[in-house]
């Protein structure tokens, strides 16, 4: 693709201590093609000995142009894009653009919908959290925990398949509320996802959270405190890890989650330990709001009174949802025709990716790849 | 808080709402200023996203957008101004530090610049690309003949 590019001013005139080893300090490369970095993220990395000075990330290997196809497709021929982006959580992606062309429209989804959204949604952090923390721990070392939770979320990858026959980009909801009513036994199969899973998150954290290894390898790396999250728009786990109670279902509720009760855990230290932990909580709290969700859920009607062709008025909307890995906003802009005039996507992986550098400052080389897998990016979502 | 900002800056804002959502079209003068204003005294801590759109028809072609978030309010704004092409804007990576990859992307897909920014490159497409492609008159098959014939060696990626 391009010229291998020489570091970037910030990398040479950072004024640095006393040398850390007396040793020269020294460029090298880490990527694109590496197990460790989640995708293709080329990660430059000036070092002083074994302690990392400063780091310039390149990506864009994985882009597509998503926001100008965006333009070259109708409203609804757009929808199954998006699940392209985090390809992990498909479903949020898709609960985010749907939402947001429904402000445009000025039409909301019938609360079954919304319900069944949710119930989806939730589902989606979960096995979103799952494939993270599989990844992310056989990326330090352990290996175990990737069998168990890959064997645990095929249960919700099966749910899906049975929705709407797609596992992972499943297209599951519609501009205006869902295609699909749920399939005969879908409320005893999540229940029963519920009653098997509570107990595997325990198992999960007796394998890590006392574990030596993990903590040490954890606990003290990568840390950011909550100022610097802000300055730089990091949100979603990592953000509360960091202290700030901050969750966009509680600050600025969409769908129906206002109705559910649930908590926001929030970490103390704001290190790769602490947003472990936030991440083992959150699914805990979203088997809680799924629980509340199937015993409330009401009949009705699934979609929506919209239009076969959608010809929003001219307008502009930013909408944002809480995904997993954090504040996913849609900015779409009308002109009354039956194709989007702009489709911004403000991934939360992009934004959260630029504060690698500032996380792994003055650590070593092998906690870039622990801050990398607690960071939780998708270069699909980076990229676009 | 826009009835105040309108009261100090005048006709240079025009405050709008448009289905429940406050934005404001600014005079590119002024940016500067009050994003400044709303960083520090109104507590817009928070750089949500920084956009834009391009009208060729128009006389200044590009809209600029920022979507800002205050964290002690709960609340969100869009700032929204219009310049020219070729025209700068001063960089608000001195304001938001997580500026700077959004200021890049707009660079990269718009060929809009920002004065001050400390590192103003390309970000998702590769240095040597030709032409900026989210403005409307960057047809979408440009690159097929551009980049994937001369790189690539394959006639075409579509």
């Amino acid at each position: 693709m391009t010229d291998i590019q020489t570091p970037h001013s910030h990398l040479d005139l950072e004024t640095h201590e006393k040398p850390f080893l007396d040793a020269n300090e020294l460029v090298i490369n880490m990527g694109p093609q590496h197990p460790a970095t989640h995708g293709v993220l080329r990660v430059i990395l000036r070092l002083d000995g074994e302690k990392v000075l400063g780091l310039e990330c390149v990506i864009g290997y994985l882009h597509r142009g998503v926001e100008k196809i965006g333009e070259h497709r109708t409203y609804t021929m757009f929808n199954p894009y998006v699940d392209r982006m985090d390809y992990v959580a498909a479903v949020s992606n898709g609960l985010g653009y749907c939402e947001t062309v429904e402000k445009l429209l000025h039409v909301e989804a019938p609360p079954r919908a919304q319900h069944v959204r949710v119930i989806l949604t939730e589902l989606n952090r979960i096995a979103s959290h799952q494939l993270w923390l599989g990844t992310h721990a056989l990326d330090i070392g352990a290996i175990t925990p990737l069998f168990y939770t890959f064997r645990d979320r095929e249960e919700i990858l099966k749910i899906y398949e049975k929705y709407c026959g797609a596992r992972l980009t499943t297209h599951a909801f519609r501009i205006g509320g869902l295609q699909y009513e749920t399939y005969t036994g879908f409320e005893k199969e999540v229940k029963n996802f519920l009653d098997f899973f509570r107990p595997k998150i325990d198992e999960y954290e007796e394998l890590l959270t006392t574990n030596r290894i993990w903590v040490e390898r954890t606990k003290g790396v990568g840390i950011i405190s909550a100022e610097d999250c802000i300055a730089y728009g990091v949100t979603g786990p990592v953000l509360r890890a960091s202290g700030v109670k901050w969750d966009l279902r509680k600050a600025q509720p969409y769908a129906n989650y206002k109705n559910f009760d649930f908590e926001i855990p929030i970490g103390e230290n704001g290190d790769t330990y602490d947003r472990y932990l936030v991440r083992m909580a959150e699914m805990r709290q979203s088997v809680r709001i799924i629980e509340q969700a199937l015993a409330a859920l009401p009949e009705g009607p699934i979609m929506a009174k919209v239009p076969k062709v959608m010809k929003p008025p001219v307008g502009e909307v930013y909408h944002s949802i809480e995904a997993p890995k954090g504040e996913l906003g849609y900015f779409i802009v009308s002109d009354g025709s039956t194709q989007p005039y702009r489709v911004r996507v403000r991934p939360p992986s992009f934004v959260n990716l630029q504060a690698l550098d500032e996380m792994c400052r003055g650590e070593l080389v092998a906690d870039v790849i622990a801050v990398i897998g607690t960071l939780d990016i998708v270069l699909g979502e980076v990229d676009r | 808080m826009i009835a105040k900002l309108k009261g100090m800056y005048g006709s240079g804002i025009d405050p709008l709402t448009y289905a429940g959502q406050n934005h404001m079209m600014v005079d590119s003068s002024l940016i500067p200023e009050i994003l400044q204003v709303l960083r520090n005294e109104e507590q817009f801590d928070y750089c949500v996203d920084i956009t834009a759109l391009h009208y060729p028809q128009r006389e200044k072609q590009f809209d600029v957008i920022w979507v800002l978030y205050s964290f002690p309010r709960n609340e969100r704004i869009r700032v929204k101004t219009q310049i020219a092409d070729g025209a700068t804007l001063p960089s608000s990576v001195p304001i938001w530090i997580g500026a700077n990859w959004l200021e890049r992307e707009v660079y990269d897909m718009f060929g809009i610049k920002f004065d001050g920014h400390p590192d103003m490159k390309r970000i998702l497409l590769p240095d040597g690309w030709k032409g900026h492609p989210l403005r409307k008159d960057y047809g979408i098959l440009q690159q097929d003949n551009e980049w994937v014939q001369i790189n690539l060696g394959i006639e075409s990626g579509q």
